[in-house]
Order: structure tokens, then sequence, then C-alpha cells
């Protein structure tokens, strides 16, 4: 019920709902994304946090309909711009890959066709989408380089020719080439280095200002609190903490953000860091009760038994017990 | 591109002493062959002081070591010799005049030999673990293990006796043979549009040039289909996927990135087609390279058996740096 209301608002680029991705394996069923409901606004910039395994990648290429088989989105709804993206027919999902939705990838190195230069390949997207001749298109693709800080006469390059973060600008070009209204970024700096990282953030906060939403997916705690207006925690394929970046931080309140927090570097406090306890669960076999509690310093009997629900907690849900 | 021209400079550099290698082999097993090109063509009957004059005549009765050298100083200044048995034609007119007929073959048998291994290949990759990917499977394995006479015959029995819809054997109808010019006879009725030879042309090609694609067709439809699917598990097909770019635009670019390898093993296969080829021409009596070789070895004429190998190497040789120069043309990696 709670739920429910809280997530009630207007101006919703996209609304999840219950939506559950599992993949199948010889070994049994894996619920990478297990009834994952969640919210996003107009021009919002929410970052996705979990440790390695969780279903980050799952939940983005469940929105984007990109899931392959052994997976499969068992259950759910994904209301985008008020449209079910799980009902629409193939063509008028592909039609919304790269026009409304945009993706950015982990790895630039290897997301890049090698064999087409980068001009062919931004041209030919923006083909697929709109009729525009072949002379216009290639201008607009000089024209989305250098928006991503790139000299324009990159179109003439092939991929192996620039580095790791010239090709993540070409990514982010790509993904934006049509003007999409969601940017959904997995992990797009993880292997850049740190001021490549800057850069790649300061475009997507760019997109961010010129009034697109972004979904930033990432294991890397500090990075989603500096970027994002909102921030979700997942832990084995539940979001088990969603909130207003500041507040989580100043105030986590599932013991796993707490965690989290407390693994993060810091060196001005040069405080000691904890590392958290044990490993993520197995998702084939989950623990039962709550997936969190063998890490958990806090678990209750209950917790060992019964999934807790997500509570509203001053203004941010929470799946845990002890806020019951 | 300077480092392209170094390789195919180090390449080219590299066929001579192949070449030689070859060259010193075949000539020394010819000779520890029984029998001689002048025993050969005159036959027993001839008193034995006739046989010993001819011998000295041909350069025969020289220590080997010297006729050794003097071949190779020949063969190196472009001089192939004469043919040693009858008409004694100068071994380049001989090999000219069987040559076009073998590149046809092999060119057809080629060309064919990749669209059927592509297409089967790209079936079994795009319909992964279906029946029709196991079916693709039975068909490489049986095709890259069939023994080309026997299949020939196969299809002379089926197309020409039973069906009688092909010719089983030679290049063209005789009589309509095109002007010569390139004596490639496709090429050839092309350029002075005679239709006629070119349809007699075509259908004599038909089931040679058929036998050699489907032989050789198996190791391709092997290779596209793991490299294929190995393509298409890769994240840039994910990310054209994410993109909306069109399925079909997907598998073209797939298959473009797919086909690298395919090059490589096309320079290999080149090689095993000449050999094919031989086989190919012995079964369908046609008159190229490999049925001249096979005759020349009966007689033992060294010059144009030593002419035709000769021939053959620098002609692979050719084939595979014009395979690199593809290569580097579709895969800009290796171009920059
Ligand atoms: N194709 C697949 N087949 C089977 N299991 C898969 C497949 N892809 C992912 N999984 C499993 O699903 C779970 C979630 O994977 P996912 O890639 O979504 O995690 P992630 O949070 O993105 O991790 P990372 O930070 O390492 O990218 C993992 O346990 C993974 O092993
Ligand atoms: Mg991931």
């Amino acid at each position: 019920m709670m739920v429910a209301e809280s997530l009630a608002s207007n101006n919703k680029v996209l609304k999840i709902r219950n939506l559950s991705t599992h993949y199948f394996s010889r070994r049994g069923v894996l619920k990478a994304v297990d009834r994952v409901s969640m919210d996003l606004r107009k021009q919002e910039f929410i970052g996705i946090v979990g440790e390695s395994g969780c279903g980050k990648s799952t939940l983005a290429f469940s929105i984007m309909r990109l899931i392959q088989p052994p997976g499969k989105i068992v259950e759910g709804e994904i209301l985008f711009n008020g449209k079910d993206l799980l009902k629409l027919k193939d063509e008028e999902m592909r039609r919304v890959r790269g026009k409304e939705i945009g993706m950015v990838f982990q790895d630039p190195m290897t997301s890049l066709d090698p064999l087409e230069k980068i001009g062919d390949q931004i041209v030919e997207t923006i083909q697929m989408h709109e009729d525009v001749d072949k002379k216009e298109a290639l201008e607009k693709a000089m024209k989305l380089l250098e928006s991503v800080g790139l000299p324009g006469d990159r179109v003439n390059y092939y991929p192996h020719q620039l580095s790791g973060g010239q090709r993540q600008r070409v990514m982010i070009a790509l993904a934006i080439a049509l003007n999409p209204t969601l940017l959904i970024a997995d992990e797009p700096t993880t292997a850049l280095d740190v001021i490549v990282q800057e850069k790649i953030m300061e475009i997507l906060e760019k997109m961010k200002r010129e009034g697109r939403s972004i979904i930033l997916i990432t294991h890397d705690f500090s990075l989603a609190a500096e970027k994002s207006d909102r921030i979700l925690i997942m832990y084995a394929g539940w979001i088990v903490e969603m909130g207003d970046s500041m507040k989580l931080v100043a105030e986590p309140l599932h013991p796993y953000t707490k965690g989290l927090i407390e693994s993060v570097p810091d060196i001005w406090l040069a405080r000691k860091i904890k590392t958290m306890p044990g490993f993520p669960p197995d998702l084939i076999n989950p623990p039962p009760g709550c997936k969190f509690h063998p890490r958990c310093p806090k678990a209750k009997e209950i917790c060992k038994r019964e999934e807790p629900p997500l509570i509203e907690v001053n203004g941010r849900l929470v799946k845990c017990w002890l806020y019951e | 591109m300077a480092s392209l021209k170094a390789y195919i400079a180090t390449r080219a550099l590299l066929v001579i002493p192949t070449v030689i290698i070859l060259l010193t082999l075949v000539f020394f097993i010819l000779r520890i062959l029984p029998g001689d090109p002048i025993a050969s063509m005159v036959g027993q009957k001839v008193p034995p002081e006739v046989l010993e004059r001819l011998r000295e005549e041909a350069g025969l009765n020289k220590p080997i070591y010297i006729q050794y050298f003097e071949y190779l100083f020949n063969i190196i200044h472009g001089n192939f010799g004469r043919s040693m048995i009858w008409g004694k034609r100068p071994v380049i007119a001989e090999i000219m005049d069987r040559f076009p007929a073998t590149l046809e073959l092999t060119i057809f048998g080629f060309i064919l030999s990749v669209l059927i291994g592509v297409f089967t290949g790209s079936i079994a990759a795009f319909k992964r673990n279906s029946k029709l990917d196991a079916s693709m499977r039975i068909y490489s394995i049986i095709a890259y293990s069939l023994f080309i006479p026997w299949f020939g015959m196969v299809l002379q029995m089926i197309f020409g006796v039973y069906l009688k819809i092909l010719p089983i054997a030679g290049r063209i109808t005789p009589g309509v043979e095109p002007e010569r010019i390139t004596t490639l006879y496709v090429l050839d009725s092309i350029l002075t549009l005679n239709f006629q030879a070119l349809s007699s042309s075509l259908i004599h090609l038909f089931l040679p040039s058929l036998t050699l694609g489907i032989v050789l067709s198996g190791a391709y439809t092997r290779l596209v289909r793991n490299n294929l699917i190995d393509i298409l598990s890769q994240d840039f097909i994910t990310a054209y996927r994410a993109r909306g770019v069109k399925d079909r635009k997907i598998a073209l670019h797939a298959m473009k990135n797919a086909f690298i390898p395919v090059i490589t093993l096309m320079g290999l296969q080149f090689a095993i087609l000449l050999a094919g080829a031989v086989l190919t021409e012995t079964t369908f009596s046609w008159p190229g390279m490999g049925t001249f070789l096979l005759e020349r070895i009966q007689y033992r004429d060294y010059n144009s058996v030593q002419g035709a190998i000769v021939f053959y190497a620098l002609f692979v040789a050719l084939i595979s740096l014009i395979v690199d120069v593809i290569y580097a043309l579709i895969d800009p990696r290796v171009r920059y």
C-alpha cells in the first residue's frame, strides 16, 4: 500500500512495477531481478548502486528489452512515457531503442563495431530512426561528437584509432544521437581512469541539464552520491533502499547501505575502512527470509524466516524488518 | 599503409626460397623415377645408339648437378625451356594453353565454395542449436570428407547420364570456341558478345566447379558458423540492438566481422583448391594444368613438369598475397 502511494506522482518518465527477470540454467532458476519497482521523474538523475552480480545490468537490459536466452522477463510492467514496453511489438520496441531510450555500455573497447568508421556508425543509427540523407546525418554526427568533446573530424576514424575515453564519448554521442528522453549508462566509467571518468560524468550532467532523465549504474557509491538526485541500492536482485542521495548518505537506513558507505575510502577523515564481511549470496539458492541476513550485523529471528516488506521511512523506502 | 607494403615485399621475397626448394625436390624426384623422356617418346624398339644420341642432344648425359644448375640458371632468367617430347614447344606456350582452363575452373569452384560455405554457415549460426544447425553440421562433415573423383562421378551419373541435362566432359562444345583473347572462355565470350560460346562454356563448367565447390565448402561452413556465433555474442552487437538498428542490418555487420578469418582460410584453401582441381580435371576430362601435369609426368617430360610446378607455386604465392590485400581492405586494424 505504502509503496504504491509513495510512488504515485506525476511527471514520471519511467515507472517499473514488480519486474522480475530470471536466468534459466541447468542448476536452477537465477532470480537476477526480483520483483523490482521503481520510478524516474523527468530530468532526474538516479544512481543504481550495488555489488557485482546484484542484477544492475540485468535491470538495465530488461528496460531495453535486450534480455537474451537463457534470460527472460517473467513478470511486471515497464511503463515508459505511459506505454508498457513489455507489451510492445518487436518492431515498436526497436523504434523505442535509440530513439527514446539511449544506452551507454560498460566497456567502450568492445562496444563499437571495429570494421566501421565512427561516422558511419552514427549515421546508420540516425538513419534507422529519421528520414535524413547521408550528408545531413554526417553533419549531425560531427556536431554530436563536438557536443561530447571530440573534434568533428573523428567521424573518419575507426574505433581502434581512439582511446578508451574517446570511445566512451563516441558511445555517448551514439546514445544521444536521437535525443532520447532517457539515458541509461551502465558503469560507463569503470574501464576508464579517474580524470576521464570526471569528463564523462560532466557530459552526463550536461545531458540532464538539457532535460533528459539519467540512470547511472555503478558500484561506486561515492560517485553515485555525488552525481545523482536519488540513489537506489540493489542487493541480490532486490531494491533494498531508495531515496534522496543527500539523506541516504547522511542517514543510511538499511544495514547493507551502511556497510557500503563504511567501505568507501575517505581520504579526508582518514577513517578506517570497514569492509563488509561475507559475499553476496548464490542467487539460485538464496538464503530464506531476507537475502541479506547472513551478512547482517542486526539480523533478528524474523529476518531468517520471512521476506521483509518495503517500508516508507521519512520519505524513503527501505526493505528491512528493523523498521517494521 | 607503409607497413602493409613492407609486409607484401617480405612475403614476395619469401616466395623465392620456397620455389627453389620445391623445384629442387621435383627436379631430383623426376630423375630418380625410372625412365626418361627419350625412352618414353621413341619407345623400346629403337637401337641403343640412337637413344644415346638423342639423350646427348637433349643434354641428359651431362652430370646431374650440371643439369640442375643450368636449369636453375635458366629459370631465374625466366627461361622455362622447351618440352622434351614431340612438338618440343616452349613450356611457357604449353602452360598458357592449359592454364586458363584451370583458372576458370578454380575461380568458379572457389566462388561456389565460399558462397555455399558462407550461406550454410550463416544459417547454422543464426539458427544455432536448431535442427537446421545440426543439418548444416552434417553437411559440412560430409562435404569435407567427400572424395572428388567419386563425388564427381555421382554428379556425372545424375546430371549427365540419368537426367541428360549437363555435359560431363570437356570445356566447351567443339566448334563454338570464342575468339581467343585471354583463353578464359567465359571472359572471351563475354568480350566478343558470343552468347553461344558463353552458354556452352558455362554449362560445361557447372558440374566440375560444383564438385570442387561443394567439397571445399565444408571447411567454410564450420568456420563461418563458429565465428558468427562468437561475433553475435559480442558487446557491439548488443550495442547495435540498443540503438534500434534493424536485425537485418546487424546480421550484415556480424557477417562482415565473421568473414575476416574466412579470408585467411581462403588463402590456405587455395593451395588445396589446386590439388582438388587436378582430381576434378581428370574426372571431367578438363584440359587444364592438372591433366597436363599428369600426362607429362607419365612421359617424364622433365621441363614441362618442372615448369608447371614453378608456375603453380608462383600462382599460389600471388593468390595468397591478393588475399592478404583483401584482408587489409576489409579490416581497418590491419590497414593502419
Ligand atoms: N546470460 C546470463 N546467463 C546466466 N546468468 C546470468 C547471465 N547474465 C547475468 N547472469 C547472472 O545474473 C546475475 C546478475 O548479473 P548482472 O550482470 O545483472 O549483475 P551486475 O549487477 O550488472 O554486476 P556487475 O557489477 O558485475 O556488472 C549474476 O548472478 C549473473 O551471474
Ligand atoms: Mg553489470
